[in-house]
């Protein structure tokens, strides 16, 4: 079995999947971890800081790059999972009662990462441009802080970015365990116990995400 | 229990043959009791058809007692009815009250092409247990059935995943149309005894090279076949054969 | 033509290993030239067709299913019969023969019974290498229960789903040699003709479901592998497809019925609930093992049972047969339920019914549970609690099929069941070989008459369909197919094939243009109640008379006014239907022949005017030790041939269960 042959079988996209999952879910920590310094109500000192050294370190500049990779291979699989699912059906059913065997979240994570993805067009274009370019026209003051005041002033940003948070909670409290399944892992004793944490850790995470606009928007920093 | 009689409107897929484009038919049928099966209200159903010099509706069944694995009705959106853990053959009127509209579909799926109105193609399911659900022991070749003990625990999930009577619900059901579930009771069954041992690396990898060729589609881990599976297969059943198709496929030395 | 059973000689336990070690062999360069056709893949079927694919022989198989899977093997539930001995209970090779020729009413021929017994083992084997997950015990050896009819623990199972794992171990065989391009897999096709050239049989005509199509299909020798024909009756616990046609297009060209009125009746089925019912299921023997089965002691008591007292219920079972109790054989059990019903003591609203009751069985293992456990003086809730999971775990999935169809928890109240018709003990006559009348042409398993005699015991159907499918046919075909390795294929244009499917369309044809009034399924239920009144449980020669005339009427009046829809040339349910039913009332009418001349009472088989003071079955064997092969001679015409049968080893005498 080649690695060509793994990675194009369906259980091989599913564990790209997988992969790349976790490894986004394990990105989120370091994101949420960072950004969360904002908190600090020291005026964005330690925050800038830490930003500072996570766009000038080149150890960090290099994951970025898997960062991405990670990212786009994400998307590819889940768009090829997508239409090759569709084919597996072209007649649908004239009535289906899905809402009787699953969850509408866990079949909804195409359409859940669809509106992530333009959220993360969004999310990008605010932040990561003007970081960039600041990178490389030699700006070493480069205030982000600042500069999410200055966005998350705009109520319909801040909205945009909730919707944001809240796709990506019902994306992670499915994609959390199911990349665990995918994987090949399930157990009746620590199963239950990774559904738990994967709630747990949508409901942290995105509340921590969610807080940051709110924050600068009422002002609470 | 009590007994009661009921007038019901069916929407019926027909379709005459496998070229032809189908629809959805409208019939009425009177004073059906609770206690008769779904698929004896079809018989009447059938026998009024004839009478009026209508074709019948062909539909897939067998035995009637929920094993055979041959009827596959899609009724009123759910694979085999609205009972959990049971077949079309098994669901019973008692499930519908006087008045209700039914609507009976065929199973959907490229790997299934429609072959008459309900009837669908399921050999899409032989060729994948052609790939390798078996253990290639030629008849004679047997040591004695006690020499290899199996811990109870292995040999009762063994025969939980043995129990699929490959209906092809979980295909039916699946957003997607995988059949996950399907290759999953075979490949779990057949990794949890010492028997079979020896194929199963090239057992996994063959099968689901097979699937993927039929045109199933892939599992997003809805879960959706694990409730709507007549026979209650586990979705641990898919995480195995994940798991065994990572291995497999991994330590594989065919570069 | 005088009838060769082709017994070997010598003593009975040698008979077997001698005939395997003189018999001729083919070999394996000329195994590749020769064809054979499977027709049906069931247990017998599909054993069969993967063990031949594996000697190397060309195998077609056939089966009128979308997947061999679906067989009617599959609904087996309660187990399958070796004599392993692994529970030390004093079980062997003698004792399953005994027990089964014992059980078969004196019936069966002695050394086909015998080599089953004999094999029995080497198929438990087999199946477990095969990946058949038969139910364990704790230390991780093979768990047995008990069965009607014997003493020890001889049953193997998987739950109450044993048929269908050996079913899927038998099939998974058979895919196997698919896979390897040994065997021809043709689902969704019914053989509805024996091609027979110069009086052997070499190949047949069937029949594409799916198309409409006939097709011609050449093959060495002919394995008849198609199961029974309980169908005849209507409700049975046979599956809707479940036909005779394949036995019967064989008896027409040639091949005599053996014992054709050997109907198993089995006892513990879930009783009709009213017009429209289309089949019966039947709830596992193994459910007799701890259940007990009883009647109110007054007439037309209506009371719910668990207001019914200890003392005001009749343990009939108990009451008659202390020895075996609960578990007499089946046809014992079967006749002496109809008897409590007949005399008024039947219970729920037809009072066709007798309950079977778990309430004491879930009491004992909730008391050893709750021992385990260590609870001093548990209550009866915690102990019914703790029985009901052991109950559950063995006989779980029966449970809740009786509650889907019932609406009824068993847990709660006593499942209410009935005699239903299971069974066939008749079939296509067959020598020791598996071979019909015709010259290469076999049956196997249900589909012939061999080993039950005239009552089969409960785990022996599987038990002789693997038998003969993975044990015996690869020899015996070898002895036949070593004298026919010079023939080449036969091209399917020769004048036999063209024949052969010139009647099978003119037939089709017929059928087609008959466009009556009535449905084939109204033919069907007609006929199955005439089986049943007059051919049913209890016979007698005016019943049996009058059915016959009923038969030869209904016979006329189908061929003259069935309806069927549709065309020939498509997917058409209806005609295949209504070509099993004609074949079906062609076969009623032999089985009330046979019944009515056997004017005895033996297993399956009660004749009233032949039992004894206490009403139970009186053989005769003066008149009636023999196998009767019915030989077709034309339209409604059989000429009866006997084959003594001599018992060498168990001498018949009064069965007794008492």
């Amino acid at each position: 079995m080649t690695f060509k042959q793994i990675f194009t079988s369906s259980i091989g996209k599913k564990f790209l999947m997988a992969f790349t999952g976790i490894f986004l879910i394990l990105f989120l920590i370091v994101h949420a971890g960072i950004n969360s310094c904002i908190f600090l109500n020291d005026g964005g000192g330690t925050f800038n800081t830490v930003a500072h050294f996570m766009s000038h370190n080149w150890i960090m500049r290099f994951l970025e790059i898997g960062l991405f990779a990670g990212i786009i291979l994400h998307i590819i699989q889940g768009l090829m999972l997508w239409s090759q699912n569709n084919k597996a059906r072209p007649v649908k059913y004239a009535v289906n009662k899905v809402e009787a065997n699953s969850k509408w979240y866990s079949r909804s994570m195409g359409l859940l990462g669809t509106l992530l993805l333009l959220f993360l067009i969004m999310h990008l274009s605010h932040f990561y441009v003007g970081t960039k370019v600041a990178l490389y026209s030699g700006d070493v003051e480069h205030n982000l802080y600042e500069e999410m005041r200055t966005i998350f002033s705009i109520q319909w940003v801040v909205a945009a970015y909730l919707l944001g948070v809240v796709a990506l909670f019902w994306h992670l409290y499915h994609g959390f365990q199911s990349a665990f399944q995918s994987l090949g892992f399930h157990h009746k004793k620590y199963s239950p116990l990774i559904k738990t944490m994967g709630i747990g850790y949508a409901v942290i995470i995105c509340t921590l995400f969610a807080l940051m606009p709110l924050a600068f928007y009422f002002n609470w920093i | 229990m009590e007994h009661y009689h009921m007038n019901l409107t069916l929407k019926v897929w027909r379709q005459k043959n496998n070229q032809s484009k189908g629809n959805f038919e409208t019939y009425q049928v009177k004073n059906i009791s609770s206690e008769m099966s779904f698929l004896e209200m079809f018989d009447v159903l059938n026998e009024q058809l004839i009478v009026e010099g209508k074709e019948p509706i062909a539909f897939d069944h067998d035995c009637r007692e929920g094993i055979c694995g041959m009827c596959s009705m899609y009724i009123n959106g759910q694979a085999h009815g609205p009972w959990q853990q049971n077949t079309t053959c098994q669901l019973h009127m008692r499930a519908f009250k006087d008045g209700d509209t039914i609507v009976v579909e065929p199973w959907r799926s490229t790997a299934f092409p429609v072959v008459k109105d309900l009837v669908v193609n399921r050999s899409s399911f032989d060729r994948i247990i052609q790939a390798g659900g078996y253990i290639s022991v030629n008849t004679g070749n047997a040591v004695d059935a006690n020499a290899i003990p199996i811990d109870k625990k292995d040999a009762d999930d063994a025969f939980m995943a043995a129990a699929c009577i490959g209906c092809g619900a979980c295909v039916a059901t699946c957003k997607n149309g995988s059949a996950m579930l399907f290759v999953g009771a075979k490949v779990s069954q057949l990794a949890l005894l010492p028997q079979g041992g020896p194929e199963r690396e090239s057992r996994v990898l063959n099968m689901v090279a097979q699937m993927d060729k039929e045109g199933f589609g892939n599992c997003t881990n809805t879960y959706a076949c694990e409730a709507e599976c007549p026979k209650g297969i586990s979705v641990a059943n898919i995480a195995r054969l994940n798991s065994e198709y990572l291995k497999a496929g991994l330590s594989s030395e065919e570069a | 033509m005088a009838l060769d059973a082709k017994i070997p000689q010598g003593e009975m336990d040698k008979k077997w290993s001698d005939y395997k070690g003189h018999v001729k062999l083919v070999n394996p360069a000329n195994k590749r030239k020769l064809e054979i056709i499977v027709v049906g893949t069931g247990l017998a079927g599909a054993s069969a067709a993967a063990s031949l694919g594996e000697l190397g022989y060309k195998v077609k198989a056939f089966c009128f299913q979308d997947s061999p899977r679906r067989a009617h093997s599959i609904a087996a539930q309660g187990g399958i019969n070796a004599a392993k001995n692994y529970q030390n209970d004093g079980d062997s090779v003698f004792r399953l023969f005994y027990d089964t020729v014992k059980g078969g009413d004196y019936r069966a021929r002695e050394a086909n019974v015998h080599r089953l017994a004999e094999v029995s083992t080497s198929i438990i084997d087999q199946c477990v290498a095969q990946g058949v997950p038969f139910a364990r015990e704790y230390g991780g050896l093979l768990s047995n229960r008990s069965f009607g009819g014997t003493q020890v623990q001889r049953t193997f199972y998987a739950a109450g789903q044993t048929g269908q794992q050996l079913l899927l171990g038998a099939y998974s065989a058979l895919e196997r040699q698919i896979s390897l391009g040994n065997v021809e897999m043709f689902s969704r096709h019914e053989m509805l003709d024996v091609v027979t050239i110069d009086g052997k049989a070499r190949g047949i005509i069937a029949r594409d479901l799916t198309s409409g199509k006939t097709e011609r299909h050449f093959g060495h020798a002919v394995l008849l592998c198609s199961g029974g024909y309980g169908n005849v009756f209507y409700l049975s616990t046979n599956a809707m497809g479940s036909n005779v046609t394949a036995a019967w297009k064989a008896h027409k060209k040639g091949a005599y019925f053996g014992n054709p009125c050997f109907t198993q009746i089995h006892p513990t089925c879930i009783p009709v609930s009213g017009d429209h019912q289309s089949k019966l299921t039947l709830m596992s023997e193994s459910l007799r093992n701890d259940g007990r089965i009883w009647v109110p002691k007054a007439k037309g008591d209506n009371r719910v049972p668990k207001d019914i007292p200890e003392n005001e219920r009749d343990y009939y079972l108990e009451r008659r047969y202390p020895a075996f109790g609960n578990l007499v054989p089946r046809d014992v059990a079967s006749r002496a339920a109809k008897e409590r019903c007949d005399e008024g003591y039947g219970v729920g609203t037809t009072k066709m019914a007798v309950y079977l009751d778990y309430k004491d069985a879930i009491m004992r293992y909730g008391k050893i549970e709750a021992g385990k456990h260590g609870l001093v003086n548990p209550d009866d809730k915690t102990v019914f609690n703790l029985g009901k999971q052991v109950v559950e775990e063995k006989y779980g999935n029966l449970f809740e099929m009786y509650e889907k169809i019932t609406g009824e928890n068993p847990y709660e109240t006593p499942m209410r069941i009935y005699p239903a018709v299971h069974y066939t003990m008749g079939g296509l006559w067959v020598d020791y070989e598996l071979q019909t009348t015709v010259p290469g042409l076999y049956a196997l398993g249900e589909a012939n008459f061999s080993d039950h005699g005239a009552n089969r015991l409960g785990a022996s159907a599987l038990m002789q369909g693997l038998a003969d499918g993975y044990f015996v046919i690869p020899y015996t075909l070898g002895n036949y197919l070593a004298d026919d390795i010079r023939t080449s294929s036969i091209p399917t244009d020769h004048p036999a094939f063209e024949a052969a499917e010139k009647e099978v369309t003119d037939r089709l044809n017929r059928l087609m243009n008959i466009k009556g009034k009535q449905t084939v399924e109204s033919f069907h239920k007609r006929l199955g109640k005439i089986m049943w009144d007059e051919c049913g449980m209890a016979r007698n020669e005016k019943g049996l008379k009058q059915a016959i005339a009923q038969i030869q009427g209904l016979k006329k009046e189908f061929w003259s006014d069935v309806r069927i829809p549709g065309e020939i040339n498509e997917f058409n349910s209806e005609l295949d239907k209504a070509g099993r039913v004609a074949d079906f009332i062609e076969l009623g009418e032999l089985m009330c022949i046979d019944a009515l001349n056997r004017n005895e009472s033996c297993g399956g088989h009660f004749r009233e005017e032949s039992q004894t003071e206490d009403g139970e079955a009186k053989r005769n064997d003066e008149n009636y030790r023999y196998v009767a092969a019915w030989e077709n001679k034309g339209d409604s015409e059989w000429q009866l041939h006997k084959e003594e049968l001599n018992f060498e080893i168990v001498k018949p005498s009064q069965r007794s269960y008492k």
